[in-house]
């Protein structure tokens, strides 16, 4: 008893921040379901009139599926070459890794602004128009290194012996590494995609410099808060918010089966 | 490397045509001077403040929290971390706004005659982003807090350290490179976020990342728009000089 006595403005400082971090969130599904014009109290409600606004509005539904078609499409390209930059690495070039590695996460610490307008004046100079595919592939630029980095982790000295195992026993470089080392990686490969499908699910600033007519769903939402506040975003906020989170979920439940095994 | 291999080339013919003339237009001029120093201000008071707000969070977190809890409750503290970027600047905007939650509330309670004006001002900003980085910044902590080895602290206390002193003298400094990684973090992306700038600050300031897409949206100058590009890498590059002594991800 006297322990929680002792604790309990840590306990009051924790419930303060989790009220801190939840306002915004809470604020924003509630209003969704808001039965007027305006996304602020008075709450009326509930109501579904802005969810069947949302899904009304074709751009909208539109941006919708550009959006998951390009966080699918750029996020497996990106796991890809994450785990063969991460695979050819651990297996042929132990001697340059360390330059290799540090080029390969350099991108990191450069903020997405400056990469989108990078690849803005390389695709310009280049003669590639705007399009989603410029969009997937500045994507694939920015989660790249992520991928790179999750999977190289999970390279440990048991894969180079289970990579020579399988040599030894006549597999060839392609089946070693489709048939022994990814299903091993499944796990890493797995939550390297989940992170970068939602990295670029929410990624808002090189998709609007790199889209023109056909663009993503944050793009979309920023144009709607030119318009001024409506319940209508915090209906697609909300959608947004739950399908990241379903992914999000997907991907911790992978990391903890993935650990569960290993024991 | 293709990712690298972009933005150098790319900056490395557009330099080597444009070189110093625009680099002396850039630190010439007031406005794009000032954002500069906008951008730096704000970037600092969130970092700050994020990490003031985080520790103690995390050491709730990593120490007082029953081991069983600490998971879901870590998890609880991150999960609006997924709420997409543009919608968590809106949504604080609906929270402090003239009509917002905030303001109703206080009013209902008959503390405020009129409505504060919190939204589109520098506080704002900096707002949004404490509430983003607070959340980040605490994992960081936390995961560097949970790997200290408890027997430190204990046989500081064994020999008389007092409670006040264990903290200052023995968590603090092995915690140090968990604030580090998420200080670093925190600033580089609040120094190159347009966003919440832009919907949370309302047009009262400019900051660099604001300067620059009015250059590529308003004007097309390219050119100008990667002299302040590299000005911001050059600030990160020199903040990341000064605190790499103070990160060891490899502990994270």
């Amino acid at each position: 008893m006297s322990s929680w006595l002792k604790n309990s403005p840590f306990f009051a400082y924790l419930a303060l921040a989790l009220v801190f971090i939840y306002l915004p969130v809470a604020v924003l599904v509630i209003f969704s379901f808001q039965d007027g014009v305006l996304p602020v109290p008075p709450f009326n409600g509930p109501s579904l009139q802005w969810y069947e606004k949302m899904f009304e509005n074709e751009r909208l539904v539109d941006s919708l599926f550009n959006s998951v078609a390009v966080a699918m499409l750029s996020s497996a390209v990106a796991t890809l070459l994450g785990f063969l930059a991460a695979y050819g690495m651990a297996q042929r070039m132990p001697r340059f890794a360390g330059g290799i590695r540090f080029v390969l996460m350099a991108p990191l610490t450069v903020s997405y602004l400056i990469i989108g307008i990078g690849l803005l004046i390389s695709l310009n100079i280049l003669g590639f128009s705007k399009s989603l595919l410029a969009v997937g592939l500045g994507h694939v630029v920015i989660n790249l290194p992520l991928c790179f980095a999750i999977i190289h982790s999970q390279f440990g000295d048991h894969i180079k012996n289970i990579d020579s195992a399988a040599r030894d026993l006549g597999a060839s470089d392609f089946q070693t590494m489709v048939r022994v080392i990814a299903p091993i990686m499944k796990p890493a490969l797995f939550v390297a995609f989940c992170l970068s499908a939602t990295l670029s699910w929410d990624e808002f600033i090189i998709a609007f410099l790199l889209s023109r007519f056909e663009v993503t769903l944050p793009v979309i939402i920023f144009e709607m808060l030119r318009a001024g506040l409506t319940p209508e975003v915090n209906a697609a906020g909300t959608v947004v918010f739950a399908i990241s989170f379903g992914a999000v979920s997907l991907a911790a439940a992978a990391i903890m089966i993935g650990t569960r095994t290993k024991k | 490397m293709l990712a690298v291999s972009f933005w150098q080339r790319v900056y490395g013919r557009l330099l080597a045509t444009w070189d110093l003339a625009n680099y002396s237009k850039f630190f010439g001029r007031d406005y794009l001077l000032e954002s500069l120093f906008n951008s730096i201000e704000v970037t600092l008071l969130t970092t700050v403040i994020s990490v003031l707000l985080a520790y103690p969070l995390a050491y709730a977190l990593a120490y007082k929290v029953p081991a069983r809890y600490q998971r879901i409750c870590l998890l609880l503290t991150v999960m609006p971390f997924w709420t997409a970027y543009v919608v968590r600047s809106y949504s604080w905007l609906l929270v402090i706004s003239e009509n917002g939650v905030i303001n109703v509330f206080l009013r209902s309670l008959g503390l405020v005659e009129q409505p504060l004006e919190m939204a589109y001002s520098r506080g704002a900003t900096v707002l949004g982003f404490v509430h983003f980085f607070t959340m980040l910044i605490t994992l960081t902590i936390y995961a560097n807090l949970v790997q200290i080895k408890p027997s430190y602290q204990k046989a500081a206390a064994d020999l008389g350290a007092s409670p006040l002193q264990v903290f200052l003298r023995i968590t603090l400094p092995l915690s140090i490179p968990g604030v580090a990684v998420g200080a670093f973090i925190a600033f580089v992306i609040t120094i190159g976020d347009y966003i919440t700038p832009q919907i949370l600050g309302g047009g009262t300031e400019v900051l660099v990342p604001q300067a620059i897409m009015l250059q590529i949206a308003r004007a097309a100058n390219f050119p100008m728009a990667s002299v302040m590009s590299v000005t911001l890498m050059v600030v990160v590059i020199a903040v990341y000089l000064i605190s790499s002594k103070h990160m060891k991800v490899d502990r994270l």
